[in-house]
């Protein structure tokens, strides 16, 4: 693991995140829940990275983790979280206060629960530039403006002065967004930002963000359900399957050459213009429980090639160059 | 209404339907307005006027952004909610004037399958009620056979006839999805409305029941009005597409047709926005702005404020939707032009 670790991080400028090993476990009454359960992860500066997987696998709770916004009865059990080299683990949770919302920052699904109701925009804008910086009321509307002004929101001046109410969904995620670049974060996590809206809606949000993380120089982490948001975004991608991160790559690689028999069906089960009239392939049965993942590879019990050999664990091989996959039997699709 | 002439007999055809739902000014409103508030009736026309012809064992995908009316259109459809102009035909006979039985087989005949696979099912009670009530109420079957009818139906959508005890919670949510289906299918309907049915699924099984959908056409010679704002999903499923904006269906083509040749600007933006699996950086170019506002809909064509080849004309005079090549329905004013 450790010499895996080493290889994959990226030759050049130091990483903003780096993830090894990461493990978090949920202590419940009817057993321990291994929702993550061993993530590695490497994210560059300005780098936009997808984290694709199905409901249950553990995309969302590896974004919570690396915020520190677990909640009881989940735990950190294992694993190396660094950001900027800082060792995350070792934070307080004053030092959390600190890191949320100036070096790392979170957007959520739902911009409705993330905004507070009852607050107009320039209120919560201003307290979290002033949370983090000793700057005047005034000198922090600035900033707000401005940052609403970089996410596209047309007549800023006048958007400060509402309510979330009175904003449509697009907007409210915009808002959010620019809540989270108020501070100039070096890494941003999104958590479906865009499942909620419409495909309109969500072409103007990932055009607006890719832009920014290409100035800024932001690093992303896109978590996402849709491989094929991801394609068109992302600079890599890693797929997610019950709390391991089976396969990494660029965006191009996965995509056009995927090598986990996992992958092959997330991308045959995607519905096209293309594929009318066929019946699509999908993954036979459903993802497993958490609580009783089967030994070795968790994919095992719905793996066209599963064999013997799957009943160990196996480890992330690169495939090749930059590619790795956690499969006995890593390969291209069979053909149909 | 040139559709009907192509086909004679479509099992299902609107007629100009139209939805308003009317917000009258409350007591305080009409307080206030004695001191000069102003404040007038609100009215959304939620469906402005929609023309359709689906054709037995037709797959049609309605299309749209939230607000666009396209499950308003689902629920006049099944008849949940009763347009305020215009006539729904089923098979051939206005729904209005239906009475007694005939009214009866169409409220059966129609049957739909909701979004939200959680909020759909009663969480009290067992799957069994629910896919078995209906059927046994209505006389399909009697009530000593409902066990056997409902085992027979959740075959048939790919579960396990010894979960029929068991409650909604136990089951996950494609599952979910598949006992709405059963339930569904259990008045034996010939059309059902499937109002994002695969929505809240995730891809694999979104792809499974998709595949549900295609056997059971396939199998029970079904009608399906597929309303999503998913066009991949409703490119892979349909025969026909209609696109909605603002409660007014802007094209209407046969599913090949949409996507080789979309005429109307909309569409052709909506199909830019689409995204696919080409990896590589996309050059996102958004339409600009968002949906207007139903209550305040745009003067003209609807479409006009978003619109990159918007003429003056657009502002004052709406399109109809005509005929711009064999199939293929468009309302724009460019095709005028050219």
């Amino acid at each position: 693991m450790q010499t895996n670790a080493a290889q994959r991080s990226l030759p050049g400028p130091a990483p903003v995140l780096e993830v090894h090993g990461l493990k978090t476990h949920f202590f419940t009454r009817n057993g321990v829940v291994k929702a993550v359960d061993g993530v590695d992860l490497t994210l560059a500066e300005g780098e936009i990275l997808g984290l694709v997987g199905e409901s249950g696998s553990g995309k969302s709770i590896t974004g919570f983790s690396l915020m520190g916004l677990l909640d009881e009865p989940g735990r950190i059990v294992d694993g190396v979280l660094r950001l900027n080299g800082e060792d995350l683990r070792a934070a307080t949770p004053a030092r959390w206060r600190q890191l949320r919302g100036q070096e790392i920052a979170m957007i959520f699904q739902d911009p409705m629960m993330t905004l507070n109701p009852v607050l107009r925009v320039d209120t919560q804008m201003i307290e979290a530039v002033q949370a983090h910086a000793k700057v005047s009321r005034e000198a922090a509307r600035k900033r707000a403006l401005q940052t609403l002004a970089m996410v596209g929101i047309p007549s800023p001046e006048e958007r400060l002065r509402t309510y979330p109410h009175q904003l449509s969904g697009g907007m409210r995620q915009r808002v959010a967004i620019a809540i989270a670049l108020l501070n100039s974060p070096r890494l941003i996590i999104a958590d479906e930002p865009t499942t909620a809206l419409d495909v309109t809606i969500q072409g103007q949000i990932l055009f607006e963000v890719q832009k920014l993380c290409r100035e800024t120089g932001t690093g992303l982490i896109w978590i996402t359900h849709d491989l094929a948001v991801v394609a068109g975004l992302a600079d890599r991608v890693s797929v997610m399957y019950a709390g391991r991160v089976v396969e990494t790559g660029s965006t191009e690689a996965v995509i056009s050459h995927p090598m986990h028999p996992y992958t092959h069906g997330l991308i045959a089960s995607i519905p096209t213009p293309a594929s009318r009239g066929k019946p699509l392939v999908p993954i036979p049965g459903m993802t497993p429980s958490l609580l009783n993942l089967p030994q070795g590879c968790a994919f095992r019990g719905r793996c066209p090639r599963a064999t013997d050999a799957c009943l160990a664990e196996p480890p992330p091989v690169e495939v090749r160059p930059a590619q790795w996959v956690r499969c006995w039997h890593a390969g291209a699709p069979d053909t149909l | 209404m040139t559709e009907a002439a192509i086909n004679p007999t479509p099992i299902l055809a609107l007629n100009e339907v139209e939805l308003r739902f009317v917000q009258p000014v409350d007591l305080a409103g009409r307080i206030a307005n004695l001191l000069g508030a102003g404040l007038k009736t609100q009215v959304v026309h939620a469906v402005a006027g929609v023309d359709l012809a689906v054709t037995p064992g037709e797959v049609i995908g309605i299309v749209g952004e939230s607000g666009c009316g396209k499950s308003t259109l689902g629920r006049i459809v099944s008849g949940i909610l009763p347009p305020t102009a215009g006539q729904v035909h089923y098979q051939g006979r206005p729904v209005h004037a239906m009475k007694g039985a005939e009214r009866r087989a169409y409220e059966l005949g129609v049957q739909m399958i909701f979004q939200d696979p959680y909020a759909s099912l009663n969480p009290r009670m067992r799957v069994r009620d629910i896919i078995g009530e209906a059927p046994a109420a209505h006389g399909l079957i009697a009530s000593r056979d409902k066990l056997e009818y409902v085992a027979g139906l959740m075959r048939q959508v790919g579960l396990d006839p010894s979960f029929a005890q068991r409650y909604p919670h136990q089951f996950s949510g494609g599952q979910r999805q598949r006992i709405g289906i059963a339930r569904a299918l259990a008045l034996k309907p010939s059309v059902i409305v499937c109002d994002e049915a695969v929505a809240a699924l995730d891809v694999s099984i979104q792809a499974q029941v998709l595949n549900l959908f295609e056997q059971l056409r396939a199998d029970l010679d079904l009608t399906y009005l597929f309303i999503s704002h998913n066009l991949s999903v409703v490119s892979h499923i349909s025969d026909r597409v209609a696109i909605m904006y603002l409660g007014r269906i802007v094209e209407l083509a046969d599913t090949d047709t949409v996507f080789a040749r979309a005429n109307h600007p909309y569409t052709q933006a909506l199909l830019k926005e689409l995204p696919t699996l080409t990896p590589g950086r996309r050059a996102y170019q958004p339409i600009r702005g968002e949906l207007p506002s139903p209550l305040d809909p745009p003067s003209g064509c609807a479409f006009h404020p978003r619109c990159p080849h918007a003429m003056p004309r657009c502002k004052a005079e709406r399109p109809l939707l005509r005929e711009v090549a064999p199939g293929q329905f468009s309302a724009c004013h460019l095709n005028d032009g050219a």
